[in-house]
């Protein structure tokens, strides 16, 4: 269990993080989703009190991490930047962090087993892929056995098969009533992984809703219509509920009515119709919408030559 | 995934949440310092510094010795009354204290440059704990090996002086404790090395901050008018320190046990403002 109390982080005159509040569950998968500069991992560096809020408040099961007697039981987690050094191997990189919570080495060789570490244990963790380094990392976070899991990205740098490994890796922590913390900036990934979703843009909690919610709200549909007696069509069509853009002459666009609901009208009226095209947001384009407006730093639009 | 692999997640994550027991992995001072040792043993960069400096003391002093009495009955007069049997012997401490250094500050500074320090303080979230084991580590490992390589160098140019009957001994007044002099001086050189480090985060220029420190500011105070310099030179960190040694000391320097508190003051600030800092600073 996270809970994030009005959470705010300035660096200088940057506000990072602006006065998150919200809650991730145990038993769940919870998707940290916003563009890249959003406040995403400076709020998992807070929460694992690397960083020190500017106001506001983290606690994870309970208390602020700082205040656990047996941190690594609490939280394992897995930060955006590498966190080791590079001369060591991968075995003893394991070894000095279970030392200081009493964690065997037999565990330590397990977890190498686990993520699949094993043939490159006695290697430094400085001839490291990005994949590798990423599989030592979640090594670490699960060394306590932790009942809350913090992960900043972690399917960066993994191949197809290591995304798939960690996609069922979280699910099974969650399932045993862990607490499973997932940052990404992919909503793609997030929808088949996440059953919860916290969404923020510039520091702020945009969204905090489940994926079926998001999921249901994101498929508010649009139809494309193009007919020569468009003006009338548009007309006929257009009520409180339902928007209709004319998007060039005898073309519309229309929301808040399916392609059958419009073809029946249509031919109830005699409007003769040429194409009727159905067109379902994807979770990306809903995502896109949501955090739009958020951007720190935003392309300017394509301008067409 | 396959059955094995399952098999495996089976044993090891699942079954502990249940029976884990919660003071079975409790951080310790203990259990830190235990981590803070295999950290040290587990770099190459510390063999390296940690063998350069064990090696520079008898190196330098033997060699020293050995030259010395093989050169004695050819050496001008002048020359054989500025030998001097207890510092030129001891010399290599100049070296050693500059490896002690450097191995103080990559211990902590290291973890800075590649992020381990992120991995360290998430583990260990008190922060201090790291901050009293590499204390405890890096200064027992100084005592416990300079001590021994000062005394033992002492000896063994003593024999070799022997020869041309220009030695000293242990029992002369205050060779005892100049010689136990060096492994203190170079152990609080390892807790100030360890402080800088701390407080400066980044490896060049925690290192450029106690080269300058120790070797320098003595050398820039010296150029001072000589009014001024008698007065500041004494109280300059590493002067402070080596009056414990009191190898060619004068009269300027001050008294050996005043000076080496002094010189533990200086390591004392260090190691409190790293303390403060690791406790504020965002890591």
């Amino acid at each position: 269990m996270i809970e994030a109390e009005d959470l705010v982080k300035n660096y200088g005159d940057n506000v990072a993080v602006d006065g998150l509040t919200f809650r991730v569950e145990p038993g769940t998968v919870t998707g940290f989703l916003g563009p890249n500069g959003a406040g995403k991992s400076t709020t998992m560096r807070m929460i694992v009190g690397l960083d020190a809020p500017t106001s506001g408040s983290v606690r994870v099961n309970g208390r602020a991490y700082r205040d656990h007697r047996a941190p690594l039981h609490e939280v394992g987690a897995l930060l955006e930047a590498r966190a080791v050094q590079n001369g060591r191997t991968a075995r003893n990189h394991l070894l000095a962090l279970a030392r200081t919570s009493g964690i065997s080495a037999r565990r330590v060789d397990q977890l190498l087993e686990l993520v699949g570490l094993s043939h490159v244990a006695s290697k430094r963790v400085g001839g490291f892929s990005l994949g590798m380094g990423q599989r030592l990392g979640i090594a670490a976070a699960l060394l306590g056995d932790p009942a809350t899991l913090i992960l900043d990205e972690p399917v960066n740098g993994l191949d197809p098969d290591g995304i798939l490994w960690i996609r069922h890796l979280l699910r099974r922590l969650a399932r045993e009533g862990r607490t499973v913390f997932v940052s990404s900036h992919l909503m793609s990934e997030m929808a088949l992984t996440a059953d919860h979703l916290i969404v923020i843009g510039r520091g702020r909690v945009i969204a905090d809703v489940s994926v079926d919610e998001f999921t249901r709200q994101a498929s508010s549909d649009l139809v494309y219509v193009r007919s020569p007696d468009a003006e009338q069509l548009r007309q006929l069509l257009v009520g409180p509920l339902v928007d209709v853009v004319a998007v060039a002459p005898g073309r519309l666009e229309v929301s808040g009515l399916t392609s059958d609901q419009i073809g029946d009208l249509a031919a109830e009226h005699l409007i003769a119709i040429h194409e009727l095209i159905p067109h379902k947001t994807s979770l990306e384009e809903a995502f896109m919408q949501l955090t739009h407006d958020s951007l720190e730093y935003q392309a300017p639009a394509a301008v067409p030559a | 995934m396959s059955a094995a692999a399952d098999a495996t997640f089976a044993d090891v994550v699942a079954p502990l949440i249940p029976t884990a027991d919660v003071a079975r992995l409790r951080v310790t001072q203990g259990r830190v310092i235990r981590s803070e040792w295999l950290k040290m043993r587990t770099l190459r960069s510390s063999w390296l510094t940690m063998a350069l400096a064990i090696v520079s003391i008898p190196g330098i002093g033997i060699a020293i010795a050995w030259s010395t009495a093989h050169d004695w009955q050819r050496m001008r007069v002048r020359e054989q009354a500025h030998f001097n049997p207890l510092a030129d012997p001891m010399s290599g401490f100049n070296l050693a204290q500059l490896a002690v250094g450097v191995l103080g500050v990559l211990l902590i500074a290291g973890e800075y440059s590649g992020g381990m320090i992120r991995a360290t303080l998430g583990a260990v979230p008190a922060r201090l704990p790291v901050l009293w084991a590499k204390l405890t580590v890096f200064t027992t490992l100084t005592l416990a090996t300079m001590l021994p390589v000062a005394v033992l160098t002492f000896f063994v140019s003593q024999r070799l002086l022997s020869a041309q009957h220009i030695q000293t001994t242990w029992d002369t007044p205050s060779v005892a404790r100049s010689v136990i002099g060096v492994g203190l001086y170079l152990t609080v050189v390892a807790a100030l090395s360890i402080g800088l480090g701390a407080i400066i985060r980044n490896v060049a220029g925690a290192i450029g901050v106690f080269v300058g420190v120790i070797l320098v500011l003595p050398v820039i105070a010296s150029a001072l008018p000589q009014t001024w310099g008698d007065r500041i030179n004494k109280w300059l960190p590493s002067n402070a320190g080596q009056a414990l040694m009191s190898f060619g000391s004068d009269n300027t320097s001050l008294s050996p046990w005043r000076g080496f508190i002094v010189f533990c003051l200086y390591a004392v600030v260090a190691v409190v403002g790293a303390a403060t800092l690791l406790r504020r600073r965002d890591a």
